[in-house]
């Protein structure tokens, strides 16, 4: 098992006639996903290399019946690009695009709460969902992954890589990758992933990488205490991050004295989470944990 | 994105919000002329992006000329914590009978717009909602309908305001909303929201940031960022679309992805260093790109050594190298570089640096390693042979 995407995966992408969604793509198929479809409005009936694409989300639903859809169309059509794909009935979206104004993203947020409850968002400004050997969906470099125990929820991309890499060069693998993403409305929080990885049998043990911004990570910290059976390791970036401005993820900003990292780290470590004070710490503790002999500095 | 307090009350302005009628001026000639035309008496406010303006003596009433001169001229180029006042606001001064509060924010946990009202205004707030959170109102707002004036009269009716300004200030309430949303603002915020002796409710000061995300759909806000007063290389770093945050220590720090370079902050941070600046370079690797990082990381004179952070994911290491050496041809920078190289084709990629003999340039295989390397180097130790 993994959580989200694995060999059951059908996926359809919009964005795919572009020159990053079709790379990415490609990349996600050769890797073994199964990609069904791309959406594009306006070049329906056209193909990216053999993939066939569609005017909307309802075509491609029609067609080809995508459960995964990847977004990687331009800001300012993104959201109408992930309601639309909720709309056709697509159960788990993953959006990938960067810059998406943080309206746009409650509007989205909201709606399908509401009117799609079916339907699950990862993302937007994220890397996408990796479970090694089974599928790949998004920009998460997959060579640095092997399959096994370990689920990993992530704010942040090249954090993620950094220390899965260093789980990886510990002899341990991974179940599943997920990239929340780091704007201030996600679709999916730390709560909702910990949710999936609890219930996934092959999931031993969690890593999460925070960060400054927001109050998502004492929340994880809430749910790890009271429903959370596998160990949780955690590691927060931005002890260095200076109150009201932006280090470059949009929802990576301290406001006043809310959403500070050591304010989250204290918030784990009260309910019991060990938190790493680098990434090559968090990682060596996760090797500890699991058993594993810890690496001398990866 | 954070507007000054005129910037933010002509918006207000603009979606019907009452605000006192004034002018920003920049001299103190066009501070007596503004006051003449708003009429005496008369605000003289520092417009700076910072709190604790009064207290600093950066707001001063003025009954004549000869008031407007003296306060005029001593606000403009008053520090206020670090921020120069080079705009003044003068404004006709009110009456005040009371003062509340109002805001409205994105409640990111509630993934819900949040608004917020006490009668015990004109105070710092998170004070009111530590002391006496009863007098706060939180009230969230469904985002797929907005706030109605329903909601709103019940807002100020249980808030606590007197009767006969309870429709008066729905309507303000109502406004903000309006400024929130339709703006893209992240935070509406009136502190004090006033009602004066002749029952009027107005806003005597504001508080607004704006999305940066949504600035295209906003073309009128791009001319309201506070561009004086920014960092100047921030400034350049928006211009060139890279995400540069300045800070105060002395070594520079480059890297791809937002996450990484935050702790990388955090890294050097705990190896005794101090981190001169925030400088996410992104997934690109080519030359063009990495000289002009670097040559914004080395426009700002305090930075001793610099930490060059990559972990290659999609982004290949060698090419990284490659575009390292060539911009060190271009820029020869004259202060020590630790780079480490990690991931997708990262022998490769150091095998290349260690080729090219920069001088200079020290390489570290891990994160640790390069943090400690690159304090000892900032303090003027050696570290052994470059590359």
């Amino acid at each position: 098992m993994a959580v989200l995407v694995d060999e059951s995966t059908r996926l359809a992408v919009a964005g795919i006639t572009g020159r990053e969604g079709t790379f990415h793509t490609l990349n996600n198929r050769s890797y073994g996903t199964d990609v069904v479809g791309g959406v594009t409005p306006g070049k329906g009936g056209q193909d990216v290399d053999g993939i066939p694409v569609f005017d909307s989300w309802e075509q491609a639903m029609a067609e080809v019946q995508p459960n995964t859809a990847m977004i990687f169309v331009p800001p300012r059509f993104a959201a109408d690009s992930i309601l639309e794909a909720a709309a056709a009935g697509v159960e788990l979206v993953i959006a990938i695009t960067e810059g998406i104004p943080a309206h746009d993203e409650l509007r989205v947020y909201n709606t399908i709460k509401r009117e799609h409850p079916g339907t699950r968002l990862i993302g937007p400004n994220c890397p996408g969902i990796l479970s090694p050997g089974k599928a790949n969906v998004g920009i998460i470099p997959a060579s640095f992954f092997k399959a096994g125990n370990v689920g990993v929820v992530s704010r942040s991309g090249t954090l993620t890589y950094q220390i899965g890499n260093e789980i990886a060069q510990a002899g341990f693998g991974c179940s599943t990758i997920v990239g929340i993403g780091g704007d201030p409305v996600p679709g999916s929080s730390f709560v909702d992933v910990l949710e999936l990885f609890e219930a996934d049998e092959e999931t031993e043990l969690v890593v999460l990488s925070g960060e400054i911004g927001g109050s998502a990570e004492e929340e994880a910290a809430e749910h790890i205490a009271e429903h959370m059976t596998k160990p949780v390791v955690a590691y927060i970036a931005g002890f260095t991050a200076p109150a009201g401005k932006q280090m470059g993820h949009a929802g990576a900003i301290v406001s006043g004295s809310a959403g500070t990292a050591a304010a989250k780290a204290q918030a784990l470590e009260a309910k019991g989470v060990r938190v790493g004070r680098t990434p090559t710490e968090a990682a060596a503790i996760a090797v500890e944990v699991l058993g594993g002999a810890a690496l001398a500095a990866s | 994105m954070d507007l000054l307090e005129y910037q933010g009350k002509q918006l207000f302005a603009r979606h019907g919000l009452r605000v006192s009628q004034g002018l920003p001026v920049t001299t103190v000639e066009d501070a007596v002329t503004a006051a003449a035309e708003v009429g005496y008496p008369v605000v003289v406010k520092a417009q700076v992006l910072i709190g604790g303006r009064g207290k600093a003596g950066g707001v001063k009433l003025a009954a004549d000329e000869t008031e407007v001169r003296e306060h005029a001229g001593n606000i403009l180029g008053m520090d206020i914590k670090g921020h120069t006042v080079r705009t003044l606001w003068i404004e006709h001064a009110s009456d005040i009978a009371s003062e509340y509060y109002a805001s409205v924010l994105l409640d990111r946990s509630a993934k819900k717009p949040l608004v917020m009202f006490s009668v015990e205004g004109g105070v710092d707030i998170e004070e009111v909602a530590e002391k006496t959170p009863e007098k706060l109102i939180r009230r969230h707002v469904d985002p797929l309908a907005g706030l109605s004036r329903a909601e709103a009269v019940e807002i100020a009716s249980d808030g606590g305001v007197d009767a006969d300004v309870i429709e008066g200030v729905a309507d303000a309430l109502v406004a903000l909303y309006e400024v929130w949303l339709q703006e893209d603002a992240t935070l509406t915020e009136i502190n004090p929201l006033i009602v004066t002796p002749q029952r009027e409710v107005k806003a005597l000061d504001s508080k607004v940031s704006l999305d940066d995300n949504a600035l295209y759909r906003h073309p009128d806000h791009q001319s309201l960022s506070d561009s004086e007063n920014e960092d100047p290389i921030e400034r350049r770093a928006k211009q060139e679309g890279v995400q540069y945050v300045k800070l105060d220590g002395d070594i520079g720090i480059l890297g791809n992805g937002a996450g990484l370079v935050m702790s990388t902050l955090d890294v050097v941070a705990q190896a005794g260093g101090s981190p001169a600046n925030f400088l996410d370079a992104g997934g690109g690797s080519n030359a063009e790109k990495i000289e002009q990082a670097v040559d914004l990381l080395l426009a700002n004179d305090a930075v001793k050594a610099v930490l060059f952070n990559i972990f290659g994911g999609i982004t290949r290491c060698d090419e990284v190298a490659q575009g390292l050496i060539a911009a060190f041809e271009q820029i020869k920078p004259s202060v020590p570089f630790v780079v480490r190289l990690d991931g997708t084709n990262d022998v490769e990629g150091r095998r290349l640096l260690q080729e090219a003999e920069l001088p200079n340039v020290y390489a570290a295989k891990t994160m640790n390693e390069a943090a400690e390397k690159v304090v000892a180097l900032a303090a003027g130790q050696s570290v052994g042979a470059p590359a």
